[in-house]
Order: structure tokens, then sequence, then C-alpha cells
């Protein structure tokens, strides 16, 4: 079987040279995508050339072979269907290593601390529904700031206002946690244009907000739901048109923004109907208070723990998902349970992707379409 | 009462056709209010039927009547948030009902038992169906009660004027789009009165709304799966079939396994698809001149009625 690989082909056919390698990189897109074989290579100069990827379960760092000696390394991965990784390559030279992007790979992932390279595996297709559609009308971003007495500090954000929005209809809220992160790096606004233009969602009021300090704002800061529930939902809710129904107020977020998403609805019952947690960082402990996660974790720990001790039903729907190559899925895994046992409704999503926002991204259709059902339900032309 | 159904009409329309074989002279009353705010943007339809239209502007009449009676549009709200939470509380029912339905289909079990179980549960979602429609029509009821004479005094002056329009009108044609908004509005004019002895044409929603019950269905929806539901009682013009259009979109028509529910569920009634191009005449009772219609039957078939469209 693996002799059927492009790469054996390649290696079988006689001798490094030149001319072949010139060749095999000319007439291959790489990484090499075959059935579940992924082939990883680099050409240059180097001691050594690992993959470092981001994939849990597996070795974080896998090294690249040498080619008899030539400039080409090589890696066959096996990946399950539809896995999406992000990695860069470990180059050593010289003593020193370099983490840079796949030179051979045009797919990139950008997050706020630079840009992924990305294997598509076999059965992956970037949605559809996440590229530009020039016949879905636009919504637009406004900027707000806001002076918050809960944290004492002036916050801000964009406030996404959808296409033919009329001040006479009333609109669902959808808080997004890192707004500007969902915004950059998972083409939130694009998404949110394209699935109300197709129905999939009723045309809503998004609120996109930052934290500077998110690492302990986000991590069940109490102040944080303060300023979230009683500073700048009533403020909200006086400027802009919203039903004002929990069922038609969404709280979302990933990683640490999940985590506030569910200890704001928690501490404010009755308010927040809908949660969208992605990847939360839900770390608990079942002895002890110290997570191997660190001290950051802390507070979530505390939080989590409370959670798990006292779960209650403080939303009416909830959409977890977790990609399996993060080790936040065991975390999640033990949340659904909880979560389901309170009578809220739950929907879990597992994806063969990690920690990352093009894997966020990849689920807003199926849950904001779960959570806000849109018209296409009720519309028959 | 006459009444045609058609499929969806947006890209190969077949209604001009349908109206021309009835022989309707004279303008056609149309109902666009499906398409709420764009309800005017109604220039292609009424080129297809040849420049004789007369949009009823249903939509911007009930707007016209929120607008001057505020205690109507508080009371409509009221009652739409008091259907949407029934729908709502309908669907966790259905969904649960579903879920064991399936559950108990897997269980291995001697055949005739098993055969027993699955007729109890369709007659417990059966049983989910009518106990939501009594609720959505002891709303109306209530609403009615409270409201009713103020509301026909409300809609009085729009309700002559419609009466104007349709007496010179040969026809009706409601189209698609929004079903529980056209529904409202048809409702809040009772427009059904005012149709007479003329022809009733209607597509996609519109046709869903003509009937009995009007039934809300998505075979492959972006979050997965979903049960269809029903979501009111139709105006009942044309009686003993829940109708299904756009099974290119909407129905997974291989599945035989779900297409049996949607038989053995809404049974008597007939579930009839209509694919596009497709039409079918209801005729005081009687189905005459299907073209390209399909029926579920309780097999999971979808049988063609008629010849092809």
């Amino acid at each position: 079987m693996s002799e059927r690989l492009a790469i054996h082909r390649l290696m079988a056919e006689g001798p490094p040279s030149h001319e072949r390698i010139e060749a095999f990189l000319r007439t291959h897109a790489f990484p090499i995508v075959e059935g579940p074989s992924v082939t990883f290579v680099y050409r240059g100069e180097a001691d050594a050339v690992h993959l470092r990827h981001w994939i849990y379960g597996l070795e974080s760092s896998q090294p690249l072979s040498r080619w008899n000696g030539s400039d080409l390394w090589w890696l066959t991965l096996e990946l399950p269907e539809g896995s999406r990784v992000e990695y860069k390559l470990e180059v050593w030279r010289g003593g020193q290593a370099r983490w840079i992007e796949d030179p051979l790979n045009p797919n990139r992932a950008r997050d706020p601390f630079g840009a992924n390279s990305v294997a598509q595996g076999h059965g992956y297709v970037v949605p559809e529904w996440t590229f530009h559609d020039a016949t879905a009308r636009p919504g637009r971003l406004e900027g707000f700031t806001f002076d918050s007495a809960a944290l004492g500090a002036r916050r801000g954000g964009q406030i996404y206002l959808p296409a033919r929005f009329r001040p006479t209809r009333r609109y669902p809220l959808l808080v997004v946690h890192d707004g500007s992160d969902y915004l950059r790096y998972a083409g939130m606004k694009v998404v949110l244009d394209n699935l109300i233009h197709r129905l999939e969602i009723p045309a809503l009021i998004a609120v996109f907000t930052d934290s500077p300090d998110r690492l302990r704002e986000y991590a069940a800061c109490e102040a944080h739901g303060r300023y979230l529930t009683e500073e700048l939902l009533p403020w909200l809710e006086s400027r802009f048109p919203l039903t004002g129904r929990p069922q038609d107020r969404c709280l979302m977020g990933a990683s640490f923004g999940a985590v506030a998403s569910l200890a704001t609805a928690y501490r404010h019952p009755g308010v927040w109907g809908r949660l969208l947690l992605q990847s939360g960082s839900f770390a608990f402990t079942d002895i002890g208070r110290r997570n191997h996660r660190g001290p950051l974790f802390d507070p979530v720990v505390e939080f989590v723990n409370e959670f798990r001790r006292h779960p209650s039903a403080c939303a009416e729907r909830v959409f977890v998902s977790c990609g399996v190559y993060e080790s936040l899925i065991y975390e999640n895994r033990s949340l659904v349970p909880l979560l389901d046992a309170t009578g809220m409704e739950v929907r879990f999503v597992e994806a063969r992707d990690g920690h990352n926002w093009e894997n966020w991204r990849d689920r807003l259709r199926e849950a904001l379409s779960w959570l806000f059902p849109g018209p296409l339900w009720m519309v028959y032309e | 009462m006459k009444a045609v159904l058609l499929g969806a009409q947006r890209f190969e329309p077949t209604l001009g056709r349908a109206v021309a074989d009835l022989g309707v002279e004279g303008p056609i009353a149309t109902v666009t209010a499906g398409w709420q705010e764009r309800e005017d943007e109604d220039e292609e339809l009424d080129a297809h039927l040849g420049g004789r239209t007369i949009n009823l502007r249903l939509h911007r009449r009930a707007e016209d009547v929120f607008a001057r009676h505020a205690w109507l549009r508080e009371a409509h709200r009221a009652r739409q948030e008091r259907l949407r939470l029934c729908q709502d509380f309908y669907r966790i029912r259905l969904d649960h009902a579903l879920e064991a339905a399936r559950v108990i289909d897997r269980r291995a079990a001697p055949p005739e038992l098993l055969e027993e179980e699955r007729e109890s549960s369709i007659a417990t979602v059966r049983a989910i169906d009518e106990h939501h429609l009594r609720l959505c029509r002891q709303v109306h009821e209530e609403f009615e009660h409270r409201h009713g004479e103020r509301v026909r005094e409300a809609t009085a002056a729009h309700r002559a004027e419609l009466e104007a329009l349709v007496r010179d009108c040969g026809a009706v044609a409601i189209a698609g789009g929004h079903v529980a908004s056209l529904l409202n509005r048809l409702r809040l004019f009772d427009v059904a009165s005012l149709l007479g002895e003329r022809p009733l044409f209607a597509w996609s929603g519109g046709a869903m709304v003509v009937t009995d019950r009007v039934v809300l269905f998505h075979d492959s929806p972006p979050h997965g799966s979903a049960a269809p539901q029903i979501l009111d009682a139709g105006l009942g013009l044309v009686r003993g079939v829940v109708v299904l259009p756009a099974p290119e979109m909407r129905l997974r028509l291989d599945d035989a396994e779900r297409m049996s529910l949607y038989a053995r569920r809404f049974a008597p009634a007939v579930c009839l698809v209509l694919p596009r191009c497709s039409r079918i005449t209801w005729d005081d009772g009687l189905w005459l001149d299907a073209r390209g219609i399909l029926r579920l039957r309780t097999s999971g078939r979808a049988v063609p009625l008629g010849p092809p469209a």
C-alpha cells in the first residue's frame, strides 16, 4: 500500500538528483494527500527537520527523513478523514532551530500569534459558506466604547448590524468574546452575512467585545459577568431594537471566552438563553484545587468545580464544540453530560481539528443555525 | 371551490399556463405577503401573467393597521409570542417522542411486537401534533373572543378596498414565502371570504397555507436534522392533504424510513410532494389534472400522481 505513495514512487525510481526533485516538487501539491496518508515535504539544507503540530495524542514533534543525502525531507502521517491540522516546520541548522511556515504549502491559518500552515486531510473542504458571497447583502460594523463601572475601565468593540437593518424590527442579540479575533481569524462578518442571506439564521445584532486582559477577565471573573449583564446588555437594549427575550440572547466564545460565557450565564440565570461554547477551557479537578494546567487556570478550576457540584439550567440551549486533536476534548466531553442533566437542550459536536480559529469558524453554521434557527424553516418560495 | 396547487415558481414559472388552461379572464388578484417587506417586488410575477395582476398588498396593509392601532400591534405581538412558545414546547416534546420511536425501532424483538410498538410510536407523535393544533386553536379563539370585533373595525376600511379589488378579478393567486407571516395576513383580512367562486392558484408556501395543516419541514437543515412540525391550522380551503413543496432542496425522497414516517404520521391526509413545474387541481374535493406531483406512501415510496410535468 505504502509503495503507492508519491514519495515512495519517487524514491523507488532511482537516486536523488536536482532534476528529479525539481520535477517532483513541480508536479505535486503539498502536503501530498493520498487517502489517509499525508506526506509533508521540505526542501533545503538542514541538519534536521521536524514537523511541529498541535495534535493532542501524537508526539508534537516528529522528525522528517532526509532522502538519501539530498536536500529533500519528508514525513508521512496517517490522518483520519476530514482532519484539518495546523503545523509548522522546525528546521535545525548549525545548532539553531527556526520554526517556519511550510514554504511548499500555500494554505495558511492566521491567529493572534502569526500564522500556521494547514494540512487539509482527505475529505476536509473549507466550507463554502465561509467565503465572501457577492449575492449576500453585507451587514455593517460600527465601533463602540463603553465605560464599565464593574471593570473600572473602558471597553470597546464592534457592533454588527445586519443588512436591511430596520429600527422598527426587533432582533436577537449575539455577544461574542474575543470579538476582534472572531472577525479577523474566523471571518465572522462574512459568515453572518452569508447565513442571514441564506435564511439559516435570523437577521441579528452581534456585539464583538474585546478584553485587554482576557486571561483574567474571561477566567470566570464575576466583574466581567456583571459588565456584560448589568451594564452592556441594558445599554444595548436602550439603543438597539432587541427583542429582549432570554431565548434571543446568546453569549459565545472560544477557549477562555467559552468559560466567560458559561460563568456569566451561570451567575445571571434567566438572562442569557443561548450559549455557544467552543473548545472551552473547562479545567477542573476531582481532588485538590490545582489543575495541571497551572495557576492561570486556578479561577477557572474553582468555577468549573463549583459548576460540577451544582450544575444548573442557566440557559435554554447550549451548543458545545471541541476539536478532538486538542487536549481540552477531555474537559469538554466531561462537561456535556452535566449540562444535559440540567434539562437544558445541549448539542455537542466534535471535529477532527485543533484549538484554533478555523475550527471555530467551521462550526459556526451548525451552531448558530441550531441556537437561532432562521426563517429557512418558515420560508417556502 | 377550485384551487390549483403548484410547485415553486421562481426559476421555471408554470403559473401562466395553469391560468390559461382554466381559461381565466380579467385581472388576477395576487397575494405576495409571504415576501414580507419585498411584497412590492412583484414585477416578474406581473410580467409572467401578462401585466394583469392586482397586488392586494396585505403586508403593507397590515403594517398600516398596526401603525394606526397600537393596541392591535401589541395584541398581535402577544399572540405570536404565545404561539412561538407553544411551538417551542411542541418541538421539544416531538423531538423526544421521535427519539424514543427511533430507539424502540432498533431494539431486537419479535416482529409483531415491534410493529405494534411502531404503531404506538406513531400514535404518540400524532397525539402531540393534535395537542399542538388544539393549543393553537385555543390561542386563536381567545384572540377572537377578546379582540375580534375591534379587529374587524380596525381593518374595515382595508377590507372594503380588498373586496372592491377582488370583485373585478377572475382569479386569486397566492405566492409562497414566509408561511407564518402569509397566514397571519390572510387571516387578518379574512381573504378566504373574498374568493367566492373564483379559482385560486397557490404555490409553495401559498399552497401550504390554503390546506388544513401547515407542516414545516426540512430534511437537511444546516444544523443536522430536524423533525417536521405542524405550524398551525391553515385556511382549510383545500382539505385532506399535507403539501410539501421544494422537495429538490428540502426532502430526502430516497430515505424510505423518513418518507414513510411522513405518510403514516399525517394520514389520513395525503402527503403531496410538489416539485418544480408540478401542479394539481382541487375541484370541490376531487383531485384532477395532476402533473409531476408525487404522493408519499406508507411504504416510504414517492409515487407519481398523473403524468410527469
